[in-house]
């Protein structure tokens, strides 16, 4: 069971790590948001994993699962939350100010290559037309 | 309460108030600065004067408070002789300059600004004057050195006041770096920062093999700060600040810091050979070169900048004889050369102001113009230039004798007394140069202003200070003598040794000396062309400000360099970097110790349904990675992880968690969905394959660095601290769900600052997105329109009805969360989502007529009730946000549980639907602002 658990932490770390190194501004996010998950998990494997066992105070109670990672967590998840959400809204502001999402505020960094449109045919367009007017 | 309890911290500290009052009260008129400013200074006087009395019976007065007890930082301060001479210097210059800058600055200048700056170099100086702790003096140290580099670059408009202030922050900010090492040495070496353990432990300090490293580091900061060779050249450059700041601080004050250190510490460190070559030694040259040099400045402040440096060598070399005299000569001199120099530079600045030059070549004649300063001036420069019966005389005819003595000594030590005279000789020459120069001669014909008399305030100050000059001169006895005599003991720390102020001592050969100087002087005044050529041909190109700035401008193409190999402004590279970093710090941690990575304590059983849910969160997160160009699908693979997270902490015996994770999934699913409807939906695609593998390795030796140190806990026994909280949660906190108590009891205050966080980034986002506007998409990637029915009726239809149950569950989990799990984090997420259900099936416009509050009321409303709970307890006598709690019994109800956590926990409640719904509903604003549904101007009436 541990083995596992660690295992399925280094997958969400690498994975986060990965995407936070990207060029733009929403795989930032979603990879801070795996790496939250991760340190997440990791602060609360600090109290062990325990199975089975009640979190609330019962006499009849065999054990307890330790109660002060899951107090920590809490409030990090709720936290990770408010950073998330802050880092999204930086991200669109980046994009009104500067008219792209790169991570430097560039149009198009020179390792990049442009990601090609369909156009929209003339069927879609009339619909879309439409769908205005109604 | 005793006023001498506390009195001069509050002295040391009252200028910085009163820079604030000063820079507020110019709002209101420009002379209100200097008036405040000016009553501050006296308050600062009055404050002191009850404790004046303790240096004179002898006694120091120590004032301490912790601050760092284990770092030995103290807020320490005391009074003895030494320091109420200089706080009495600060305070009475530092008002006469008040008085005297109100007239001096133009109508042009900001007087706010510039009393602030002064203010706030007051408090720093009368702080070193004060410090009982050495590190404290340390910080005040360095505080003049910013307050200086702020008066310096008053006139910031100015090349050379910028650059002159760079430069004197280079320099004394490095020495007092340095100088803070050498107070470290001495702390470690006497196992104490405060002065008295100091002072009493001379013998062990200069027996000590860091004797010599500690001395040399403090001074430097001596040096640099009091503008000995070859440091000297930052003050000259100074000089570009307003006039009333170069007479206080770079004549009377802040230049006297370094020989206040040299007077503070004599007690321990002096004495030495060290002592006296480095402190005698770069005294005399300083001596020298800054009186050959005062005589060369054409420009009058540069003439008084050179004649300051000259005359603190002086009194550098004085300390640096090591004798009881010698101190009483070096003590006296400053007394002296605040006095005299203060007044010199206030007259510069009436020349200055009145004829608009200070060139020394062009000015001429004065004296038809103003004949009450030229008065001044004379007396001033004759003190200067040690003229019988002025105070000048005094000190130097004692400074003459201490140069004879030390040259009994040794043969080749008859140079001192040589060269002495011969740095007298320069500053006659100067001094007559300053008078005569200026207001003798013929009419001046090259002004662009017809020069007449100041006003009369701006003379006051002067007049002042030149009758102190003639009285010290003329009946020491009756005027220094009590003042002296204490500062002397204060600097000694012992009784003074005999000496006599006497103003004839019968012709010896210190009054020769003082005949040569002054008959020799003249006649170097004489042939002044000759010279000014000669120095114009083979000296004046060696310029110190060269040498400097060419090392100045390396140094920085240098850290350029370095940063632009690192950082090449990119924030992937940045990141890589700080990455990288960590991941080397860990594997090194891990490799260099020698404990096994694993611990010995077995691991539990895997069973099938957890191996099938991991596995499913691993394939969802490389899902994540592989498809992130795709980004609305990537969002979903990552909702998929963040589902069976929340499933996990089911499975580990943790329901809070599983129900936060569960709800704040919800939420941040919804806001990055919003949030993606403004960003591109695909990535662009990277090329390069160096980016991609370098990043694959950092992602891959992260995982593994985490997985193996993840291992390395788990399988390792421990003892937690959590015993006492499972102990206590109900005898202390009345709740049997553990989680909860901790959060809204035992640990209450972390709790409080987690929501002000949460407080403050909605807030920060409803800022970030005000009038902000983006183009809303018309057509998906494929070319597909967006749908436009907004609002699917059978959505609207359920949301409607499951509104209550929603909200009752999010009162019951609020209800329970003390006792099962719950709580106001859980139910206030799920009451956001509650509503942010709402405003998506309905619209914003539709649920904000029906839900009419205001978000920001309601977090602050939050706040102030979990504050408010902590303030209860503290008004009732308990630490701050002490719980209580009691068990009531009704009717039907039965037996329950009221505790003041409940209302903190409806306070965290109220913050996180708050700050989660304005979030929300802020960003959904934006698209309706996009769609042209509100304009951002109906939007705002609005609100």
């Amino acid at each position: 069971m541990e083995w596992l658990f660690a295992l399925v932490l280094g997958v969400m770390t690498a994975t986060g790590v990965f995407l936070t190194l990207r060029a733009r501004t929403f795989p930032v996010v979603l990879g801070l948001t795996l790496l939250a998950y991760a340190v997440n998990l990791f602060l609360f494997a600090m109290g062990r994993l325990t199975v089975g066992m009640p979190a609330v105070i019962d006499e009849a109670a065999p054990g307890y699962a330790d109660p002060l990672p899951q107090a920590l967590v809490l409030t990090a998840i709720v936290i990770a939350f408010g950073m998330t959400a802050f880092l999204i809204v930086l991200a669109l502001k980046a994009r009104s100010e500067l008219g792209n999402d790169h991570v430097d505020g560039l149009h198009m960094a020179a390792d990049e290559v442009p990601v090609k449109r369909y156009k929209p045919t003339k069927e879609a367009r009339r619909q879309k037309n439409e769908g205005v007017s109604s | 309460m005793n006023l001498l309890a506390f009195n001069l911290p509050v002295v040391a500290l009252l200028p910085f108030l009163g820079a604030a009052i000063a820079a507020y009260a110019a709002r209101f008129h420009r002379v209100a600065s200097a008036w405040s400013a000016g009553l501050v200074t006296l308050l600062a006087l009055a404050l002191l004067a009850p404790a004046l009395r303790y240096p004179f019976e002898g006694q120091t007065l120590i004032q301490s408070f912790n601050w760092i007890p284990s770092l030995g930082l103290d807020f320490a301060f005391r009074l003895d002789g030494l320091a109420l001479l200089f706080s009495c210097l600060i305070l009475i210059i530092g008002l006469l300059i008040i008085v005297y800058a109100r007239y001096y600055l133009a109508a042009k200048d900001c007087m706010g600004r510039f009393y602030a700056y002064l203010m706030m170099f007051m408090g720093s100086m009368l702080g070193i004057a004060l410090s009982e702790n050495l590190i404290l003096m340390v910080i005040f140290w360095e505080l003049t050195s910013l307050s200086s580099f702020l008066l310096i670059s008053y006139w910031q408009y100015r090349k050379d006041a910028r650059q002159g202030a760079r430069m004197a922050l280079a320099i004394t900010g490095a020495g007092g770096l340095a100088m803070l090492g050498g107070v470290m040495i001495l702390g470690h070496i006497v196992g104490s920062y405060n002065l008295t353990d100091v002072l009493a432990a001379g013998a062990l300090i200069r027996a000590h093999e860091l004797y010599t490293v500690a001395l040399v580091l403090i001074l430097l900061g001596v040096f640099t700060k009091s503008a000995q060779f070859p440091f000297h050249f930052w003050l000259p450059h100074a000089m570009a600040a307003p006039t009333p700041v170069s007479a206080y601080l770079h004549s009377a004050t802040m230049v006297k810091a370094g020989i206040f250190l040299l007077a503070r510490l004599y007690p321990a460190l002096s004495g030495t050979i060290e002592w006296m070559v480095l402190v005698s030694g770069a005294g005399l040259l300083t001596l020298l070169i800054g009186a050959y040099t005062a005589l060369m400045k054409h420009d009058l402040k540069g003439l008084l900048a050179y004649s300051t440096v000259s005359h603190l060598g002086l009194i550098t070399l004085l300390f640096g004889f090591s004798t009881h005299l010698a101190a009483v000569a070096a003590i006296f001199h400053i007394i002296n050369h605040a006095t005299f120099k203060a007044s010199l530079f206030m007259v510069a600045g009436i020349v200055d102001h009145e004829t608009g030059s200070r060139d020394m070549r062009k000015l001429s004649g004065l004296r038809r113009y103003m004949p009450h300063t030229m008065l001044l001036a004379i007396v001033a420069a004759a003190a200067m230039a040690g003229v019988p019966l002025l105070n000048g005389f005094l000190s130097k005819e004692m400074f003459f004798e201490q140069a004879v003595l030390a040259a009994d000594t040794g043969l080749w030590l008859w140079a001192i007394p040589v060269l002495v005279t011969i740095a007298g000789i320069f500053s006659v020459a100067y001094s007559l140069r300053f008078v005569h120069d200026v207001f003798f001669g013929p009419e001046p014909k090259e002004l662009i202003k017809t020069p007449h008399e100041p006003p009369r305030f701006m003379k006051i100050p002067v007049d002042l200070l030149v009758v102190i000059c003639l009285a010290v001169g003329i009946v020491p006895a009756l005027t220094v003598a009590p003042v002296l005599a204490v500062a002397v003991a204060g600097t000694l720390q012992a009784t003074p040794p005999e000496y006599s102020l006497a103003i004839w001592h019968g012709f010896n050969l210190p009054l020769v000396m003082s005949m040569i100087a002054l008959v020799a002087g003249v006649a170097v005044y004489r042939v002044r062309e000759r010279l000014y050529r000669w120095h114009h041909t083979y000296i004046e190109r060696i310029d110190a400000k060269r040498y400097f700035d060419a090392l100045f401008w390396r140094v920085v193409a240098l850290s350029e360099a370095i940063t632009a190999r690192v950082n090449r402004g990119s924030l992937q590279n940045a990141v890589a970097w700080v990455l990288g970093a960590a991941l080397v710090a860990g594997v090194m941690g891990f490799a260099l110790s020698s404990a096994p990575i694993l611990g010995d304590l077995s691991t539990q059983r895997l069973d099938w349904v957890t191996f099938a849910a991991a596995a499913a969160l691993m394939v969802a997160c490389f899902a994540t990675v592989i498809w992130h160009q795709r980004r609305l699908v990537a969002l979903v693979t990552i909702g998929v992880v963040g589902l069976i997270v929340a499933l996990g902490f089911v499975k580990f015996s943790a329901p809070d968690l599983a129900l936060t994770q569960l709800s704040v999934e919800v939420v941040t699913i919804v806001l990055l969905l919003l949030a993606l409807y403004f960003l591109p939906d695909r990535t662009p695609c990277e090329m390069g394959r160096g980016r991609i593998a370098r990043d694959v390795a950092l992602s891959a030796g992260s995982g593994i660095g985490v997985m193996v140190l993840a291992m390395a806990v788990l399988t390792r026994d421990f003892a937690p601290i959590s015993d006492y909280f499972l102990e206590n949660a109900v005898p202390g906190g009345g709740g049997t769900n553990v989680v909860n108590v901790i959060l809204v009891d035992f640990r209450g205050l972390d709790t409080l600052g987690e929501i002000v966080v949460l407080a403050i980034a909605g807030i920060g986002i409803y800022a970030l997105l005000e009038g902000m506007k983006l183009q809303a998409p018309t057509w998906d990637h494929f070319g597909r329109p967006w749908a436009s029915d907004i609002h699917p009726p059978i959505m609207q239809t359920l949301t409607r009805l499951l509104l209550p149950l929603m909200l009752i569950v999010a009162v019951f989990i609020f209800l329970r969360g003390h006792n099962l799990p719950g709580g106001g984090f859980i139910a206030g997420l799920i009451a956001a989502v509650a509503l942010i259900v709402q405003y998506l099936s309905n619209g914003i416009a539709w649920t904000s007529e029906r839900i009419r509050f205001d978000m920001h009321t309601i977090i602050a409303a939050g706040l102030a009730i979990g504050t408010g709970t902590g303030l209860v307890a503290m008004a009732l006598g308990y630490p701050f946000l002490t719980t209580a709690f009691t068990y009531l019994t009704w009717p039907i109800v039965g037996k329950f549980e009221v505790a003041s956590a409940l209302a903190f926990d409806l306070g965290v409640f109220m913050v996180v639907v708050g700050a989660t719904v304005m979030i929300l509903v802020r960003l959904g604003r934006v698209s309706l602002v996009s769609h042209g549904y509100i304009e951002p101007k109906q939007e705002q009436e609005e609100k």
